[in-house]
């Protein structure tokens, strides 16, 4: 090969990109060439000169602690971003639904608690010998007997009409706080109108709405601060139809 | 922080200044963190991280200039007829005489330079740094080195007239 050709390939051969047989055929030649040895010396100088003059520039201690510190910093950023975009609803997701979980285990607690004790006390009026403390069919009679009695007034429905008759009140108590029994009675079957002041702990801001507890049929609702609760063995569409009557009255 | 030095002088070279040097080997360290998901193992992560701070450089202000008069240079330089290394010139010439050849020459020819001489990388290498064929990192180190010689001639040239 002329050394036309093996000078075009001489850069590769120091820059070590030669094909290995490549290498040593050039490597062969240069041994017998001067002018292509002193070539190559001169190839090879060039990059040793480029190379020491290249490597010129230090950088200062303070940039590389400065950087340092901002790509160590960086991904807890950078974690703490993701955290937010992707564990934050997740977690929110958790906590909220331990929370619902757990307020809606402490409603239902809760519910069931008031719920059974209404119960009882409806179950105790009834096997009671006297269940009601005023005896009257008569709303106008009834009503202004709580007077003194209990610390709130309400309104009872006219029951022309219906099917209910109002067989009398006694004064109860739900958590230590007083509040009106009403017995009403449908078709041979006595139901109980309880009505407090919605501020006891027990009872504010309870759950509202039918509820199916111990065989009774409950409803309750709120009504001008007052809290109502309707508990009876009837069908729940008897309950509701005297709730009915009573939330037009209130 | 791999590299730091070596990223550092690449870029010291690239922008010739030294606030933006810092600058850019900031943005690469931060983009190459940024990017790591980006990065496939078994590619070369050196050619990987010096074609973020090449990128980085080459979108700057700095960059977009230097790069700007790039064609006009190339065909200035071309073509690249063989001529004989002066051994004598390279011998005799001084590191800051080489340092200024390099800083004079048009940027695209220096970073070939650097990576090939300073860095070692590999053709491969450059050309994954670069994003350039093989073919084309053969010929522009060539053409490289010619305009780099030439250099070196006109100032010693000019120093010899000037003596």
């Amino acid at each position: 090969m002329a050394c036309e050709q093996w000078r075009g390939k001489l850069d590769s051969y120091v820059d070590g990109e030669l094909a290995p047989a490549e290498a040593t055929a050039l490597a062969t030649h240069l041994r017998g060439c001067v002018e292509c040895a002193a070539d190559a010396l001169g190839r090879v100088q060039m990059k040793r000169s480029v190379q020491m003059a290249g490597k010129r520039y230090a950088a200062n201690a303070e940039l590389r602690s400065r950087i340092t510190k901002s790509i160590t910093a960086k991904p807890r950023r950078g974690s703490s971003w993701y955290w937010k975009i992707l564990a934050f609803p997740a977690l929110s997701v958790l906590i909220l639904s331990v929370a619902v979980d757990l307020y809606v285990g402490r409603e239902t607690a809760r519910r069931q608690r008031v719920y059974s004790e209404l119960a009882d006390l409806h179950v105790a009026a009834l096997a009671s010998s006297a269940p009601v403390d005023v005896v009257s069919t008569d709303r106008h009679t009834v009503k202004p007997w709580f007077q003194g009695k209990i610390p709130f007034t309400f309104n009872l429905p006219e029951l022309q009409g219906s099917e209910f008759t109002l067989l009398g009140g006694r004064v109860t108590y739900l958590a230590q706080t007083p509040g009106a029994h009403l017995i009403y009675q449908l078709r041979k079957h006595e139901i109980s109108v309880f009505i407090f002041q919605d501020r006891g702990q027990e009872t504010a801001s309870l759950g509202w709405g039918p509820l199916h507890a111990l065989s009774f049929n409950v409803e309750n609702w709120k009504q001008n601060g007052l809290r109502y609760f309707v508990v009876g063995d009837v069908g729940a569409e008897d309950i509701e139809a005297l709730s009915k009557l009573l939330r037009d009255a209130g | 922080m791999p590299l730091f030095d070596q990223l550092y002088n690449f870029a010291r070279w690239l922008t010739k200044d030294t606030a933006e040097a810092e600058d850019l080997v900031q943005e690469t360290y931060t983009k190459a963190l940024r990017g790591f998901s980006s990065f496939q193992a078994g590619t070369n992560f050196r050619a990987w991280i010096y074609r973020i701070l090449r990128n980085s450089f080459l979108s700057s202000r700095t960059g977009l200039r230097a790069t700007v008069a790039l064609d006009e240079d190339e065909a200035r330089l071309l073509p690249a007829e063989s001529t004989t290394p002066e051994s004598i010139l390279i011998e005799q010439a001084s590191r800051e005489t080489v340092q200024q050849a390099l800083a004079d020459l048009p940027v695209r020819f220096r970073e070939i330079l650097l990576l090939c001489e300073v860095e070692e990388m590999s053709y491969q290498e450059i050309a994954e740094t670069l994003a350039i064929p093989l073919g084309t990192v053969m010929s522009r180190l060539f053409r490289a080195r010619k305009a780099l010689r030439d250099l070196l001639r006109q100032n010693s040239e000019g120093g010899q007239h000037g003596v």
